[in-house]
């Protein structure tokens, strides 16, 4: 390129500042929390989640199927290539963990499609890296005193406490939703039974009435 | 041929840059992909008095150059929030990129439903849309660091705060469990009482129907004379 001395210069000290820049970017580390949701699944679809991770991050993937039918769901992650991490048909409950290997967009999906007619509902918790620290610089070089130690540890217990309400609650979801639906069951099989039984037993009495009418006409011919 | 290099040079310093401000704005966030006039909804199971707070991201799909735009300015998406009973606790219409929050003064579970409002993405978008979603519950909502330099706490009084903001949040998930305990028991003792009633009547309306039975043929066979 026809470039003067001092613009030539410019320009490539310019490019080493953006190659250290992106260099820098590339250090920054990536996106790390959790992403808890609950949503719904209807009948015969397919619904996938998309999230960029970075190589080395221990992520988990937790799901739980609340209400609808037989409480199973179909659920598959693959890795940006493709290629299939974790695929397993009309599990319940299942928790799996793994490190990214490569950069880029992780896909899991839930399906439904082998259902005709009930909708579920799926909770899951994507947990990627570690949780965000409450402090930007978290990274000191002075260590923690006594009482910041203690409080970083109740932190930690209270965390699997509440996360033990989480899993708690969800199946708590699961029972009641099974004891509502079959509250309504027990009504409508019971009032449908009764009706079924008077229609039924009048009925019969009918038919064999009408039975022996025929039979009576059936014998005067044949007698005379 | 130096204006060449010169205008090269701000593209890579925009394209640095605009890499600096993905990171920046939170890129951390799950996303999906919703077509044009779909819905999508999530529950939130939360106690009372629970402050959710949902940040979202709208890009849409380009179909001539076959990726997601950054940014889609005039693209609106509507917020809807239910509570438990489905009364609309929230209804509103965001930008492309919004944050909406609610809080909840009943205990149950709180439907949250989006869909975007555009007509224009049929024209050019191949009715696509990538959201990216993050919403955070109880909590997982509160800003450290703001509250920090809010009230000028010290590093143990902010790990303080954050232990009492858990601990509260423990302590409604308890008083929640035990209302929902309550409705579980009023439930299962409804199914008990109507599993009791209905048996008896059931059996009742059986040994009713089968007298009735026998005495309306044996006065039938009576009359015919074949008995």
């Amino acid at each position: 390129m026809l470039l003067s001395g001092s613009a030539q210069r410019w320009a490539a000290s310019a490019g080493r500042w953006g190659c250290r820049l992106l260099a820098l970017l590339l250090l920054v580390p990536g996106p790390s929390g959790a992403s808890e949701i609950t949503f719904e699944l209807p009948d015969n679809a397919k619904q996938c989640f998309y999230e960029d991770i970075t190589l080395g991050t221990k992520c988990t993937l937790e799901f739980q199927v609340i209400t609808g039918g037989h409480y199973d769901v179909d659920c598959r992650l693959e890795d940006p290539d493709g290629n299939v991490l974790y695929k397993e048909m009309k599990k319940q409950y299942d928790s799996f963990t793994f490190t990214a290997s490569k950069n880029g967009t992780y896909k899991f999906c839930f399906s439904n499609e082998f259902s005709t007619f009930t909708h579920k509902t799926v909770y899951f918790d994507f947990q990627v890296g570690e949780d965000p620290p409450l402090f930007p610089s978290e990274n000191r070089v002075s260590a923690l005193t006594q009482m910041e130690s203690a409080c970083v540890s109740i932190h930690e217990a209270l965390k699997s406490v509440i996360d033990y309400q989480t899993h708690f609650r969800l199946r708590e979801a699961q029972g009641r939703s099974r004891a509502e639906d079959l509250n309504t069951r027990v009504a409508y099989w019971s009032v449908g039974e009764a009706l079924i039984l008077l229609v039924v037993s009048i009925g019969q009495v009918f038919l064999l009435k009408s039975f022996f009418s025929d039979k009576r006409t059936t014998t005067t011919r044949v007698g005379s | 041929m130096a204006g060449v290099a010169a205008r090269r040079l701000p593209e890579m310093g925009l394209s640095a840059l605009l890499m600096l401000a993905l990171c920046a704005a939170g890129a951390r966030a799950l996303y999906f992909h919703i077509g044009e006039t779909e819905k999508r909804c999530f529950i939130e199971e939360i106690p009372d008095e629970t402050m959710v707070i949902g940040n979202y991201r709208t890009q849409m799909w380009d179909k001539q150059k076959e990726v997601f735009l950054p940014s889609t300015p005039g693209l609106g998406m509507h917020v809807e929030v239910k509570d438990p009973e489905g009364k609309v606790v929230l209804s509103r219409q965001y930008g492309s990129e919004g944050r909406f929050t609610f809080t909840s003064h009943t205990p149950g579970d709180h439907k949250i439903c989006l869909h975007s409002n555009s007509t224009r993405m049929a024209l050019f978008a191949g009715g696509k849309l990538r959201v990216h979603l993050d919403i955070q519950v109880g909590e997982h909502a509160n800003n450290y660091p703001e509250i920090a330099a809010k009230d000028k706490l010290t590093e143990l009084q902010l790990r303080a705060r954050q232990l009492l903001d858990q601990v509260e949040q423990i302590q409604k998930e308890q008083d929640y469990q035990r209302y929902r305990e309550e409705r579980f028991r009023l439930t299962s003792e409804s199914t008990n009482q109507r599993v009791l009633w209905w048996s008896i009547a059931q059996t009742v309306i059986l040994i009713l129907t089968g007298i009735w039975q026998m005495r309306h043929l044996k006065s039938f066979f009576e009359a015919k004379k074949l008995v």
